[in-house]
């Protein structure tokens, strides 16, 4: 198993204290209009909470059928999070862009 | 070492995918770039995790695609009037994941916990995820129109009494020698406290506050998965955590700035009745008929429109499109102009009005016309109320004394929309009403503005 990726507990806090800055610097000064979209686009990413549940899938045997069906579970309510928060961001920012074209047309 | 690298770019993707969605001309790529490192980040996970049979490996492939339908399918079928109510569905599942993990790795896996701070963030994990899912369900329900218990003090103390709660477990585990045989059941009792804590935190608010609580609930989920991410050791759940949280922490707080409240006194729940004196009873409430309406729109030259909840209620958006249509052809120009908190969600009114493909050039925040207010002939006010209640600037018993209004009273000319005479969620008398310059058209918001489009077209 390589898991030559994982952090230590200290290197999570370094990255937690760092991207706390970040996560601000980021996404200030952000427009009403983006309000809903960054929201739905914000809740899809913390979606990747599933990836605890495929860590936990993938490493149980498939005999210990209680631990797989919880971890399935996971997998699957991490994955609607996940999927239809993207696709629903999507949706609403086509409708953004689709009508801004004919307007700036009917300006000119 | 390759999955550092795939790792580094995944992250990277995230970050700048999140910037891109601050602003409008990107925020479409954006998604999307975030969507591909997360799908990125995924297959390094499942590679660096490897896995204990090709069995466990074909069932995540399976879940992982019912759950891309599921969600695909829900994420097309809602209305965007009912976007709200996805995003609290959504949202709900996000912290119900984190619950269902945090439990498994202890009862399922087997994990025996024996560092403070593995068990500490663990417990951190339930704590976030528990109160984000029941909150959210309950948000959700709340959005959708159930029936739902009254808000009464009684939850307010037990949502306190939990929280307090809470903290002891948590403060205890810390501080004291725990032995880790007993860590399982320590672990389900502020699972289930923070499962109710969610419920109680949300059962008070509502209304205008909505907005507030959505963001805050996002933050949660967002802090959960964060947990989750120092539990794993995934620098990329890390990251992304950090970055919900932080997203849903500030439109909190900007939320809270634009009805001048604290977060605190926004979870504290409703309004508290203030001693204004002002009364229904003492209104002169001036009327006006669709028709009269129609031709005041008919000769004036600016025209604005401030949509409130009752716009997304009566579904009138298309409506306004039309009017705005109408209006353009005869030289009149017509805005909208968006309070920061209209609408059960940050930014719901902005959705709203881009699904009816209104112009987004014509729509405008309040900061950007307050000022110049009295250059607008006619102000239409659909189903907003406390947004436009001028006692919220001269009043200063008024409970909503402070809190900034669109002021729609300057223009020459105001209508307000109404259903009836019932006051806005914090249950403030809309002195508004009391002005010479201001009429109210009664009935249904999407109604009256058919009446008034087909008179124009008489005109």
């Amino acid at each position: 198993m390589d898991l030559s990726y994982t952090i230590t507990p200290i290197d999570g806090v370094f990255v937690l204290a760092l991207s706390l800055l970040l996560g601000f610097e980021v996404i200030k000064n952000i427009p009403a209009v983006l309000h809903t979209p960054l929201m739905s686009g914000s809740n899809a990413i913390s979606g990747i909470i599933l990836f605890g549940g495929i860590v936990q899938l993938l490493n149980t045997p498939m005999e210990n059928g209680w631990t797989i069906a919880a971890a399935s579970l996971a997998v699957v309510l991490g994955c609607i999070n996940l999927a239809g928060g993207f696709f629903v961001t999507h949706r609403m920012l086509s409708m953004f862009s689709v009508k801004r074209k004919p307007a700036k047309g009917r300006n000119a | 070492m390759m999955m550092n690298f795939v790792y580094l770019f995944a992250t990277v993707g995230l970050i700048q995918g999140l910037k891109f969605m601050g602003d409008p001309a990107r925020a479409k790529v954006g998604n999307m770039l975030a969507a591909a490192s997360v799908v990125l980040a995924l297959v390094a996970v499942v590679v660096a995790t490897g896995w204990a049979g090709s069995t466990n490996l074909i069932l995540l492939i399976v879940l992982l695609a019912v759950g891309t339908l599921i969600g695909r399918t829900w994420s097309n079928r809602v209305a965007m009037t009912a976007m709200p109510q996805l995003v609290s569905i959504f949202n709900a599942l996000g912290g119900a994941c984190a619950v269902v993990l945090g439990l498994n790795e202890v009862y399922g896996t087997g994990t025996v916990v024996e560092s403070k701070l593995l068990g500490s963030v663990l417990i951190l994990t339930n704590l976030f995820g528990g109160a984000a899912f029941t909150g959210s369900m309950v948000a959700y329900l709340k959005l959708d129109g159930r029936k739902l218990p009254r808000p009464a003090q009684i939850h307010k103390v037990l949502a306190r009494t939990l929280l307090v709660v809470l903290l002891v477990g948590l403060v205890y585990y810390i501080a004291m020698p725990v032995d880790p045989s007993i860590y399982p059941a320590l672990l389900l009792g502020i699972s289930v406290a923070a499962l109710a804590y969610g419920v109680f935190l949300t059962l008070p608010i509502g209304g205008a506050d909505m907005p507030v609580l959505i963001s805050l609930l996002n933050a949660l989920t967002g802090v959960a998965t964060l947990m989750a991410g120092l539990l794993f050791h995934d620098p990329v759940m890390i990251i992304g955590g950090i970055l919900v949280g932080a997203t849903g922490i500030l439109l909190t707080l900007q939320m809270c700035s634009a009805m001048n409240r604290s977060l605190a006194g926004v979870l504290a729940g409703k309004i508290v009745s203030g001693k204004s004196t002002a009364s229904e009873a003492d209104q002169d409430i001036r009327s006006i008929s669709a028709v009269e309406t129609a031709s005041l729109l008919a000769f004036s030259k600016q025209v604005a429109v401030v949509p409130g909840y009752g716009m997304a209620v009566s579904q009138a958006q298309r409506e306004c499109f039309a009017l705005q249509e109408m209006l353009k052809e005869s030289g009149v120009d017509l805005h909208f102009i968006i309070h920061p908190v209209a609408g059960r969600m940050p930014g719901h009114m902005n959705v709203l009005l881009a699904e009816a493909n209104i112009p987004y050039e014509s729509v405008l925040e309040m900061s950007e016309v307050n000022n110049t207010m009295e250059h607008y002939d006619t102000v239409l006010v659909i189903g907003a109320n406390d947004v436009v209640n001028p006692a919220a600037e001269n009043d200063a018993d008024s409970p909503i004394y402070g809190m900034p209004i669109i002021r729609a009273y300057k223009a020459k000319q105001v209508i307000v929309m109404k259903r009836s005479m019932a006051k806005g969620y914090s249950g403030v008398v809309n002195t508004l009403f009391d002005r010479q310059n201001c009429k109210v058209l009664f009935g249904d918001a999407k109604e009256s503005l058919s009446a008034i489009i087909t008179e124009l077209k008489r005109i």
